[in-house]
């Protein structure tokens, strides 16, 4: 049992330091606080970590793989100017176009997979194209600003719940139970660690590896849509804003990183990722609650994003083989 | 004389007992990779309850042979019959299904999953569609214990492990797919002692129990101690099944070589075969001393100096710590213990860049010339000044009609044949590609040239062209070491071979000593009377 939770903290060393790094964080902020632990900044916290909290959710599936998936920020505004049109009306409705937004987020991952798996295209030309082909698409949606949402669902997925709890966390939480368990703890999960470790060991071990591809990428799809989705019930509108796309595309990746999921692939998890978000999210308040100018806001998430890569970098001073270096 | 070819050679091509059923035979198979031969007409097939042991060359077609069994490769021609059905594997996912479980040189693992997920990658025990981490324990738990590896955690990550319990892991793997034959390539290679042992139980144990094991060695004694039958292989094609012990070790060794060495080479410097006269010459430092050097577990006290326009061949069975012979005096490896002197003085070189400065004149031709070698898709005269750069520059900008004047001059030394020199040198066929990857070096007048078999997949033409060059830089006073698997090779190029064996030079050979016979008996690490 023992020797079991070793490996276990070994495993997952840099998810349990980026929890670490936000807890540190976050109670300095909530200690700086006028407001302190209170249910409004607990839930206006909540509100803006989980949406990058999620996005990177999405970016860890395919980085685990060594690949990369640089459209997850544009379908995140995809899901957004979609869901302004559609998630309104009737409960009934709502609900409707709610599947509608989430199924479109999983197509554009299927595309994204099929073009790497059957095309032989490297994820990161293939994203890149399809990520602007995406926003276009919500440019034509969403020409200017605007839109609506269900009120009632917005207003019950953004407050608060029985004893305080933001609906936002629950949210999160669901996600990770519904999306990332079970893809980690399928064989499906298990082919795309394995091709993120060693791809040729992958196929000679007669590893699924078209399969695991496609799937990661769809889900990522999936969960990028959760995520704008979430978008358009915090602004109750729609924007096809390439800024924010940008944005949480270049944040998710950052988020990855921070969560201790290398970018070589095979080793992390969405966990670590979320936290990384949360880390990233709240250097931002950090600094308003020590009425730092914002202008230092990205010099510091620079910083710590430098730090935690170095961590992981750590490892490579024991190479014997300097080739082993580049490869 | 060793040419003369064995008599029971060419004529015993029986397959052992007829009475014995094979469960795995492999007939007429060939296989072609581009112009290379790799399999021809081969015959191949073996027995439950049997191990049967694959003998040859490097270059004899075992490897392709069990890729074919393990369906990692397709043959061109010829037919798999397994257990009398005719059978076509198409990914190794067929043949696992088909029940080969085969253990690669390489590694099958992936070093960032634990033990246990490696052991089930194939085929995860699943409950609700999901992977039941417990079963999987379980079957790892098991599977270790059935290899003899039960020190192993089925928790630990595989990157952890040194390279022997993984190669145990390995093994596991392999079992815990409950195989009907189980094909070993090399896989003691990586094993400490003690591992060895319990593999060789557990072989014994395995054929026991009713598996066919192929297993492939170029361990002689371990053959003597394992196999139940032999089948050796020589250029792609069978050249004998007999039954373990009905043979000698020489008789062995004579069928695995059994060809004329056919190359025509350059005549040796005549006073360079002896050891040095009371000259001047060998008043001065050699050019190359090497003394007691060792790296990590792969290279161990090896000591070797190399005269002034000398070639000494570096020999040995693949992967002996040659090619990290050569790392170590190239400066891509930390923590070389040793000492290296160049032209008397010491030096420690920390990079390749500092292994090619002025001081130590290293240069290195790797084996690999498409990854290491070239930029594939850069220019051939971009190609060419890429480690001279430093000489060919005024303030840090390349002198473009400087650089054109070497490249030229080299094209024409060593009579490459490139349409344009800007062209990439990737469309450039594989000898002269070969031929780039020299003039590179030369272009920077390295006083010590280390080849990593330089022959390799190119055409005899081109070979000969080679050889020739060889000795023209060795006149012209450089040192060339040769590391080549080509014994031929070794004879006709060389003044004096060394002969590597377990990261370790086991044998120096030169003058008449310098036999095929003798290379291929050193390199297993065994006395043959020749």
């Amino acid at each position: 049992m023992n020797e079991r939770l070793r490996y276990h903290l070994r495993a997952h060393r840099g998810a349990y330091g980026a929890v670490i790094m936000f807890i540190v964080i976050f109670a300095l902020y909530i200690a700086k606080h006028t407001m302190g632990w209170t249910v409004p900044v607990l839930t206006t916290a909540t509100n803006k970590g989980v949406l990058l909290a999620i996005v990177a959710m999405a970016q860890t599936l395919p980085v685990l793989t060594s690949g990369i998936d640089l459209s997850v920020g544009m379908v995140f505004v995809l899901a957004n100017c979609l869901a302004s049109h559609l998630v309104v009306g009737t409960p009934l409705q709502a609900t409707l176009g709610v599947v509608v937004v989430l199924a479109v987020g999983a197509l554009c991952g299927l595309v994204n997979g099929l073009i790497i798996v059957v095309g032989r295209l490297q994820p990161i030309i293939t994203t890149l194209a399809t990520g602007t082909v995406y926003f276009g698409l919500a440019l034509g949606l969403r020409p200017v600003p605007g839109g609506d949402v269900q009120s009632d669902l917005a207003d019950a997925l953004t407050g608060a719940q029985l004893g305080g709890v933001p609906s936002m966390l629950l949210v999160l939480v669901a996600v990770v139970l519904a999306v990332w368990v079970p893809y980690r703890r399928s064989t499906i999960g298990r082919a795309a660690l394995a091709i993120g470790s060693a791809e040729a060991a992958a196929y000679m071990s007669g590893v699924p590896i078209g399969r695991a591809k496609i799937v990661t990428y769809t889900l990522a799809g999936l969960l990028a849509a959760i995520g704008g989705l979430l978008l358009t019930f915090v602004t109750y509108s729609g924007e096809a804003s390439s800024a924010i796309g940008g944005t949480y595309t270049l944040n998710s990746i950052a988020a990855v990183v921070i969560g201790g999921t290398s970018l070589a692939g095979g080793a992390g998890s969405a966990i670590g990722s979320v936290f990384g978000a949360l880390v990233l999210r709240t250097i931002g308040d950090l600094l308003f609650v020590f009425d730092l100018e914002p202008l230092w806001q990205p010099l510091f998430q620079g910083v710590i994003l430098l730090v935690a890569v170095s961590l992981g970098a750590l490892q490579l001073l024991k190479v014997s083989n300097r080739l082993e270096l580049f490869k | 004389m060793l040419a003369a070819a064995a008599p029971n050679a060419a004529a015993a091509c029986s397959f052992c007992d007829p009475s014995v059923q094979p469960i795995l035979e492999l007939i007429d198979v060939s296989k072609r990779y581009g112009g290379v031969r790799a399999l021809e007409h081969a015959r191949f097939a073996c027995a439950s309850g049997r191990i049967h042991a694959l003998l040859g060359e490097n270059g004899a077609g075992k490897s392709t042979l069990i890729k074919i069994m393990a369906g990692v490769v397709q043959p061109d021609e010829g037919r798999i019959v397994l257990q009398g059905q005719e059978r076509r594997f198409l990914h190794p996912q067929d043949a696992v299904n088909a029940g080969i479980a085969c253990i690669f040189q390489e590694l099958s693992l992936m070093p960032d999953l634990s033990v246990a997920d490696n052991i089930c990658i194939t085929n995860p025990p699943r409950r609700f569609g999901l992977i039941d981490q417990r079963a999987q324990r379980r079957i790892a738990e098991a599977a270790l214990a059935r290899a003899g590896a039960e020190g192993i955690h089925p928790l630990a990550p595989v990157g952890s492990l040194s390279l022997s319990r993984r190669q145990m892991v390995e093994i596991a793997k392999a079992l815990a797919r409950e195989p009907k034959i189980l094909i070993l390539d090399e896989a003691t290679s990586a094993l400490t002692a003690a591992d060895v042992q319990r593999v060789f139980a557990l072989l014994k144990r395995l054929r026991n129990e009713g598996l066919a094991i192929v297993y492939i060695s170029h361990r002689m004694h371990e053959i003597a101690e394992l196999a139940d039958d032999c089948s050796v292989f020589r250029n792609g094609q069978h050249v004998a099944t007999f039954e373990a012990g009905t043979r000698s070790d020489a008789e062995t060794v004579q069928m695995m070589i059994g060809r004329e060495i056919s190359h025509a080479f350059p005549p040796k410097t005549p006073a360079m075969d002896q050891a040095p006269a009371a000259t001047s010459a060998a008043a001065a430092p050699p050019r190359l001393e090497v003394r007691a050097l060792s790296w990590n577990d792969r290279l161990h006290d090896i000591s070797l100096s190399a005269r002034e326009g000398e070639v000494v061949g570096i020999g040995g069975l693949d992967g002996q710590g040659q090619r990290e012979f050569f790392f170590a005096l190239f400066g891509v490896l930390r923590g070389v213990s040793g000492e290296i002197r160049v032209d008397g003085q010491a030096v420690k070189p920390a990079s390749p860049r500092a292994a090619k400065r002025a001081g130590s004149g290293i240069a290195l031709v790797p084996e690999d010339r498409k990854t290491d070698g070239l930029m594939l898709p850069m220019a051939v005269r971009e190609n060419l000044s890429l480690a001279a750069l430093d000489a060919l520059c005024r303030g840090g900008v390349i002198d473009r009609a400087r650089e054109s004047q070497a490249a030229d001059r080299v094209v024409k030394q060593l009579s490459i044949k490139a349409p344009d020199l800007d062209d990439a040198v990737g469309t450039l066929s594989g000898g002269n590609q070969q031929k780039v990857v020299i003039a590179k070096w030369l272009l920077n007048a390295p006083r010590i040239i280390l080849l990593s078999d330089p022959t390799r997949g190119i055409d005899v033409g081109t070979k000969q062209e080679m050889y020739a060059l060889l000795r023209q830089l060795a006149a012209a006073g450089t040192t060339v070491l040769l590391y080549s698997t080509d014994y031929a090779e070794l004879i006709g190029c060389c003044d004096r071979v060394a002969v590597f064996f377990d990261g370790r030079i086991v044998r120096w050979l030169q003058g008449d000593q310098l036999t095929e016979h003798a290379l291929v008996s050193s390199a297993l690490n065994i006395e043959v009377a020749a």
